[in-house]
């Protein structure tokens, strides 16, 4: 077993110092060692784009980066938006257009989204489409989901206008 | 308010109930669960395609850190019983499926050792350590190479790689065959394809000490199924093995069977008396999770000169991978595309011939649309052929042959029949809302500007909601015919609806809690819905084959109009007037004409908790619950006719879906957002059949697509917007009115846009019979048509 080094980092606002392994992948350490389990694994690969979290406000695939590489980083995920009693803007509008079936994707989408509408808030039907498109889900066809950006970014482009 | 007037809850779209913990990264998947002290697993899988096991080393991956214990089948299989897919269909042959390979690895992918480590990281530390000698056998890959008895025996032990035939003629097919003016044929070639949930399967075995019982958590679609079959394979009493089903990240058929590692998580805890949790890695899932619509097929469609059908022929060879699958049997897939070939015409004379063949090759399963993709695919493309053939357009065709009116209930030569649904109207309805005539006009615009347009139409008919009748697998001896639903008002008020199917991404905690709303007199919000629990239901078996909305809407049914009764009855008793002048709506009980009410939790105090209410005769026969069980014995008819605008780079020959309609007939509606969210899913999936997703294994077995950037799912950019009408017909057939729709997008998608791009490609004389159409694919086709234009 190799050494465990420690790592500074913020997670939706709250400090966390913890031992980890160097090779310790960031969603592990997410899920396992947070227990903020919303963010998902759906391949490994950094295809999927299920476990994209923001990192100092990018959005990045975290099962492709070493928790290490998060030292000193500030972190959001999925659990940063929204709560269940009171979901943010952009989670409601995924409910709004039924823009989510199994739910497994969506933590990652909802993340890419909130990089993608943090840039620009007036995207045509195929700049979402596009900004979505390492964003992989098999359930919708993703239809509801463009329905759900458009309206998003609408909705924050008239409220920063 | 008048009862005709009331806003009505099925059929309203109604927001989910499942989204707010979805959207906020608090579901409950599998993988999420952490149970103190639990273990993790990971598998050594096998490199071969076939091969003889001769000897298995683990000395050193088993003095690794961490590491618990490593078991092969020299360990494991002694404490499980293997698990054999039975079939009544004459000529079946079975394999029995073991928790891990005994002998001999039938597939790259197999699982062949299992190490058990306090972490995963640990674990897959230790497979690098294990050393497995393997005797290369022939690979049998080729699925005609495979049946023709030159080949090695996939099982030694079985007669031949044959593991299920069946053949059988309805009407004079060579006679009429021969009469035809018009004769079309051609040899199909559906590619394997895989699901790919993004949530990859995991099972989590949780040891409850106190009890010695166990409860799997297992991302499944058939907890039922799975909880029976474990009984039997762990020798375990049923009321020490609970199997939940929780949040589960998509299923499309990939989680409907019975996995080795389901046994060897389950096995490993109750052996080790611990927790234990596996979830497989994408790559695993690419080479074990089933896969499916592996066919070729021969077939041919005579017709008069008029167009009118005549007969057909279909010889349907399916790739069946190595293992009859539990509980489906090799049979699901490669008979129902002989099954449902006929599709929703009128047509006399069909013969079918079946043969399911193994491979070294991952065993198949159920997937989306299972059989009618393939069949759909090629009856359609037959239409089309036939079609140009006549010169008459291909819209025409499909409506002068469809069963209408007074046909129905029509039976198709394969013994299937057909309810009553719209065949006719759902084609119309399309090409009405895409302006046909027009679009025609535009492509005669394009084709003489060079440009590669083309439209395609599919229509098909599906068996949804099956009874008891027949099973959803052909000849498989277990009922899928019934469900259950269980609806109680406890003594708080609260209204708890029971039932034994499982939900991954169908929406049923939202669309079940209308149909028990509506139906019970209450507010939508006030039911709550348990799902995917084998502990709550004497019996179900779980959600696939598009049944869940008829079979458990019609349970949810049944028992919420046998509970609205109790609760009239025991209004009545409370306000003293008869029970017709009792009403029961939005919650609230009233008698009717007056302002007397009272709400469910004052009525459930009285019933359960107040002394005195009533006397102890009354007392003794009233409770607020209900159990009831539905078999809608055949089932029903769901069709649809789609329509695909494709346009081909003539460069890159990349098709791109201009425009895509879906006209359907699913019945009533429950959530017609929830349908169109189906809908859409469906048809992407189609999408990826139609043009993408290949499961490629080279000669070896060795599968050449494991990963998601060889095994191609659409993308955001590769889906286009999709137009769904809806002909809302009650199925006259299923309580509710409800018919089955979560497979159908991806049953007519394949075929339209087949079609489609075979339109495109008319000019050059091309048909397509192989899916998916992939840009090499047409890139070969067209090269080959422009070579042979010169010679």
């Amino acid at each position: 077993m190799t050494r465990k080094v420690p790592i500074n980092v913020r997670v939706n606002g709250t400090k966390y110092e913890r031992m980890v392994e160097p090779r310790r992948l960031l969603s592990d350490f997410l899920r396992e060692d947070l227990g903020l389990t919303g963010t998902h694994m759906g391949c490994e690969h950094g295809v999927c784009g299920a476990c994209t979290i923001l990192l100092d406000g990018d959005s990045i695939r975290s099962c492709l980066c070493l928790a290490i590489q998060a030292d000193n980083a500030e972190l959001t995920t999925v659990e940063g938006l929204g709560d269940i009693e009171a979901l943010n803007p952009l989670q409601q509008k995924f409910r709004e257009h039924h823009a989510l079936q199994c739910g497994f994707c969506t933590s990652g989408m909802l993340m890419t989204v909130t990089d993608m509408l943090s840039k620009n808030t007036s995207l045509t039907d195929e700049e979402i489409r596009e900004g979505l498109s390492g964003n992989l889900c098999r359930c919708t066809g993703y239809q509801h989901i463009v329905d759900a950006v458009r309206d998003a970014a609408k909705q924050a482009g008239d409220v920063s206008s | 308010m008048d009862i005709n007037t009331r806003p009505k809850i099925i059929g309203a779209r109604v927001q989910r109930r499942e989204d707010p913990r979805l959207l906020t990264g608090n579901g409950a998947f599998v993988d999420d669960r952490q149970v103190p002290g639990m273990l993790h697993l990971a598998f050594r899988r096998s490199d071969f395609g076939h091969a003889k096991i001769l000897k298995i080393d683990t000395e050193e991956a088993a003095s690794m850190p961490g590491i618990i214990g490593i078991y092969t089948a020299e360990t494991l299989n002694e404490i499980t019983k293997p698990v054999i897919a039975f079939s009544n269909m004459k000529d079946y042959q079975a394999t029995p499926i073991r928790a891990l390979a005994q002998d001999v690895v039938r597939y790259v992918g197999e699982p062949v050792v299992v190490v058990v480590a306090e972490n995963r990281y640990l674990a897959e530390d230790a497979l690098n350590e294990i050393f497995i000698d393997y005797e290369p056998l022939e690979n049998v890959v080729d699925p005609e190479y495979a049946a023709s008895g030159d080949a090695v025996l996939v099982h030694e032990d079985l007669k031949s790689n044959i593991l299920v035939a069946r053949e059988f003629e309805r009407g004079e097919v060579d006679e009429a065959m021969s009469s035809a003016a018009i004769r079309v044929k051609g040899r199909f070639r559906s590619r394997r394809k895989t699901a790919v949930a993004m949530e990859t399967r995991s099972y989590l075995a949780e040891f409850e000490k106190s009890s010695q019982s166990l409860t799997l958590h297992s991302s499944t679609q058939i907890p039922g199924i799975i909880r029976d079959a474990l009984v039997d394979i762990l020798d375990i009493p049923g009321h020490r093995l609970r199997v939940v089903a929780p949040d589960v990240g998509g299923g499309f058929g990939g989680k409907a069977s019975l996995y080795p590692e389901e046994i060897v998580v389950t096995a490993l805890s109750k052996l080790l008396k611990r927790s234990v949790k596996w979830t497989s890695d994408r790559m695993e899932d690419l080479m074990s999770t089933s896969q499916a619509f592996d066919e070729i097929i021969d077939a041919e469609l005579g017709l008069d000169s008029e167009g009118n059908l005549l007969a057909l022929s279909a010889d349907v060879l399916g790739d069946v991978g190595a293992y009859s699958i539990y509980p489906w049997t090799a049979a699901l897939e490669p008979i129902q595309v002989v099954s449902f070939m006929p599709g929703p015409y009128r047509l006399a004379n069909y013969r079918g011939k079946v043969r399911g063949v193994a491979t070294n090759k991952p065993p198949t399963g159920p997937y989306r649309g299972v059989g009618r993709p393939a069949s759909t695919f090629v009856m359609e493309r037959l239409m089309d052929m036939a079609a140009g053939k006549l010169g008459m357009d291909p819209a025409e065709l499909r409506l002068k042959n469809f069963v209408v009116g007074d046909e129905f209930p029509y039976r198709i030569g394969s013994g299937i029949v057909w309810d009553k649904s719209e065949f006719s109207e759902c084609l119309n309805k399309a090409t009405e809302k895409l302006d046909y005539e027009t679009l025609r006009e535009k492509q005669r615009i394009a084709r003489s500007q060079g440009r590669l347009m083309g439209i395609g139409i599919a229509s098909y008919a599906e068996l949804t909601g099956i009874g008891s009748r027949i099973s959803a697998a052909p000849g498989m001896p277990i009922n899928t015919g019934t469900e259950t639903a269980r609806i109680r008002v406890d003594s708080s008020g609260s209204v708890i609806a029971y039932f034994g199917v499982a939900s991954h991404g169908q929406s049923l905690e939202t669309t079940l809690a209308q149909v028990v709303a509506e139906e019970m007199g209450v507010k939508v919000e006030d039911v709550e819905v348990v799902l995917g629990d084998s502990a709550v239901m004497a019996h179900s078996t779980g959600t696939y084959a598009s049944r869940s909305a008829v079979l458990a809407g019609g349970a949810g049914t049944l028992a919420a109009r046998a509970v609205r009764e109790k609760i009239v009855e025991a209004a009545s008793l409370l306000f003293e007037v008869p029970a017709e002048e009792i009403d029961v709506y939005d919650g609230l009980i009233h008698v009717s004409g007056t302002n007397r009410k009272m709400d469910l939790r004052e009525l459930a105090r009285a019933v359960y908790s107040e002394m005195g209410r009533f006397t102890k005769e009354v007392r003794e026969n009233l409770d607020l619950e209900a159990t009831k069980l539905y078999d809608p014995y055949f089932g029903t008819t769901t069709s649809a006719s789609h329509i695909a605008v494709v346009d081909i780079d003539p460069e890159t020959f990349k098709v791109k879906i201009e425009q895509y309609v879906v006209s359907e007939d699913c019945g009533r509606m429950i959530n017609p957002l929830v349908v169109d969210g189906q809908v859409h899913g469906g048809v992407a999936q189609g999408i990826g059949a139609a043009l993408y997703e290949e499961v490629i294994h080279d000669e070896n077995g060795q599968v050449v697509t494991a990963s998601l950037v060889d095994y191609l799912v659409p993308s955001s950019c590769e889906v286009p917007t999709i137009d769904v009408l809806h002909a809302d017909t009650r199925s006259p057939s299923t309580i509710g009115g409800f018919r089955g729709m979560g497979e159908g997008g991806t049953i007519g998608a394949p075929a339209a846009i087949a079609n489609a791009v075979a339109d495109a490609l008319a000019p050059f004389g091309i048909e397509i019979n192989e899916i998916p159409i992939s840009p090499e694919r047409l890139y070969r086709l067209i090269e080959k048509a422009r070579n042979s234009e010169k010679d």
